[in-house]
């Protein structure tokens, strides 16, 4: 990672050595909104071909993070830099490498499918044959061919983000960024979604960085960053992830939080097993879930309310890496459910 | 690991983007968007012509208007005031979609675009007095009823005037309008600066029969030269407040001024949300 601080800044490289640099590099990139840090320190890189993830609850600085890097917003420290070029200093030439789709829609519903991309092709300098050969060609990606002349507000809510993507795609970008680009679609329309990133990436070698807070859409990127509160807590592929919790994740719901907490201690001291408490229910990992969550039901009866054995999810490497829910903010080992993490 | 990652930027897919080129799709979805909303199209030419007629007529009735008022009939001095006033109407209302803009996202595409920030500002102002400035001239067809006789020259000047106008008060409703993030703040500001702008302007009542402080802010605002100029070209024969270079200069110096403070408030880069 040391590497990454070489990043030029303000120098004009010419484009061989350009090619060098990760499209997006992050260097101990930070934020703060007065006295709220809302990105701290963040350094990583994605790389061409790569759709790269960025999952983390509401207010974890995802959007923070994404501002930056679509040049809306300077850093107040650290850097980021886009195919080389800082998005600080250099922000028209970060422009030109990369396409956004923004989470609320940019599209103009009072213009047909085509006059959006025609208007957007004009604002990266595109015009003429070129433009309506580019159209054509986004539009035939997208699926939306037949379309071109409908007003974008007859469309439906998918349609109209396959136009933001179609937007997003005018100028050939060779960095993707999308923010939470499943906000308001069914799954069909999610899933096509997600066929269109890994035909951009597997056909075009783009980078491309989706910000996502849902755990199935975490699934299916090829590394992803954990970001909690402004942290990168983890880092690496969804499997890498995962492996890292060794075995099982065993859950037991007893009836009240003080009941959790009892048992907790009794089962530190009977299995040598270290439980983590979430209002009144337990967590633990176990290298054989099943053997063990029998023997420990049948050793307290009458606690145990339900229980649940499964392999580790995304969550599970959420809770582990930051202590907390990742929709809540009930901190673990926290008997009282009302307790509010400090910040 | 630098080596790995290696790809060929694409800089040679994406042609330099020029300011014309930006500034004219802005431009161009300024217009588009007017006529396909057609209640728009009704509103801004019906509503100044009902406020014409109803409160000139009401003053021309209820005051005698001082002699050096335009053509000595309240109708003929407030013709060029209702000019005037439908401009700054139409500025007002599609520097509102400024608004609309930033809060539905189109705006937030167009500053993540390699668009040179004067584009923005240009085309986006453009836009808006293009509007302004057709609905000022077509206004110009009831001049002959309020005893003017239109020549090519005196609608030639109008022309001018109107376009200047135009400009001026749709830049300057671009600069109230691009740090606010609602319609009704808008409308706010505009009854505190733009509403007042226009009153003082000699469009309602002429200087001359003021009194002193209220003069001298008649005198100080720059809309006050432009709405001279208009009378300059529509009663050449009337004695002006301002000589007509003055006008001119004065009302073109104001432009160039509320262009450049609109593109300085784009421009001022931020550590804050731009939306």
């Amino acid at each position: 990672m040391a590497a990454i601080s070489e990043s030029p800044s303000g120098l004009t490289l010419p484009v061989r050595e350009r090619a060098a640099f990760a499209p997006i590099v992050l260097d101990r990139l930070t934020h703060n909104y007065g006295h709220r840090l809302a990105l701290d320190a963040l350094s990583l890189e994605v790389k061409a071909g790569e759709i790269f993830g960025l999952l983390g609850p509401n207010g974890s600085g995802k959007t923070t993070l994404f501002r930056i890097l679509s040049t809306l917003m300077a850093p107040t420290g650290g850097r980021a830099s886009i195919q080389g070029f800082d998005v600080a200093c250099d922000a028209n030439q970060v422009r030109q490498q990369i396409g956004i789709v923004f989470q609320a829609l940019s599209v103009d519903l009072k213009l047909t499918v085509a006059e959006n991309l025609k208007h957007q092709g004009h604002l990266y300098g595109l015009s003429g044959a070129p433009l309506r050969f580019r159209i054509d060609d986004v539009l035939g990606r997208v699926g939306l061919r037949d379309r071109a002349n409908d007003f974008v507000e007859t469309l439906s809510g998918g349609m109209q983000r396959r136009v933001e993507l179609a937007k997003g795609l005018i100028h050939s970008p060779s960095v993707l960024l999308l923010d939470e680009p499943s906000t308001g679609l069914d799954p069909g329309a999610r899933r096509d979604l997600w066929q269109y990133l890994e035909a951009l990436r597997n056909q075009e070698n783009v980078a491309i960085l989706v910000t996502t807070h849902l755990m199935e859409e975490a699934e299916h990127c090829d590394q992803l960053a954990i970001l909690n509160e402004g942290k990168l807590v983890a880092l690496g592929s969804p499997l890498e992830l995962k492996s890292q919790i060794g075995g099982d994740i065993v859950l037991f719901e007893t009836r009240t939080p003080e009941a959790a907490q009892t048992m907790a201690i009794r089962l530190a001291q009977r299995f040598d097993v270290q439980a983590t408490v979430l209002g009144n229910s337990l967590r633990m990992e176990h290298g054989q879930g099943h053997r063990f969550a029998t023997s420990a039901v049948e050793a307290f009866p009458g606690v145990v309310e339900s229980m649940t054995v499964s392999k580790p999810s995304l969550e599970d490497v959420f809770i582990r890496c930051t202590g907390h829910r990742f929709w809540t903010e009930i901190p673990l080992d926290s008997a009282n459910p009302a307790g509010k993490k400090g910040h | 690991m630098a080596t790995l990652t290696a790809t060929a930027p694409r800089l040679a897919t994406v042609s330099k983007p020029g300011l014309w080129l930006a500034a004219y799709s802005l431009w161009l979805r300024e217009i588009v968007r007017f006529y396909r909303q057609k209640a728009r199209v009704v509103g801004v030419i019906a509503s100044p012509l009902i406020f014409w007629l109803v409160l000139g007529s009401g003053f021309a009735h209820s005051f005698r208007a001082s002699p050096d008022a335009g053509s000595g009939h309240y109708l003929g001095y407030f013709f060029p005031g209702s000019i005037a006033m439908i401009v700054l109407f139409t500025a007002i209302f599609s520097m509102m979609s400024l608004i609309q803009d930033r809060n539905e996202g189109f705006l937030l595409s167009v500053l993540a675009a390699p668009v040179g920030r004067s584009a923005i500002v240009l085309g986006k102002v453009l836009g808006g007095a293009t509007l302004a400035a057709i609905q000022g001239i077509i206004f110009l067809v009831f001049a002959p009823l309020v005893g003017v006789h239109l020549n090519l020259a005196s609608v030639a000047l109008s022309a001018l005037v109107i376009v200047m106008i135009s400009f001026e008060l749709t830049a300057l409703g671009f600069a109230v309008a691009w740090p606010m993030d609602s319609t009704q703040a808008f409308h706010a500001i505009v009854n505190i600066i733009l509403l007042p702008l226009w009153m003082l302007s000699g469009a309602l009542f002429p200087a001359g029969g003021a009194s002193g402080w209220l003069r001298m802010l008649m005198r100080l605002n720059p809309l006050s030269y432009g709405v001279d100029a208009l009378r300059n070209a529509l009663f050449p024969a009337v004695a002006s407040d301002f000589r007509l270079s003055t006008n001119l200069i004065v009302t073109l110096g104001f432009c160039a001024l509320t262009f450049a403070a609109s593109w300085a408030i784009v421009k001022r880069r931020t550590n804050k949300p731009a939306a």
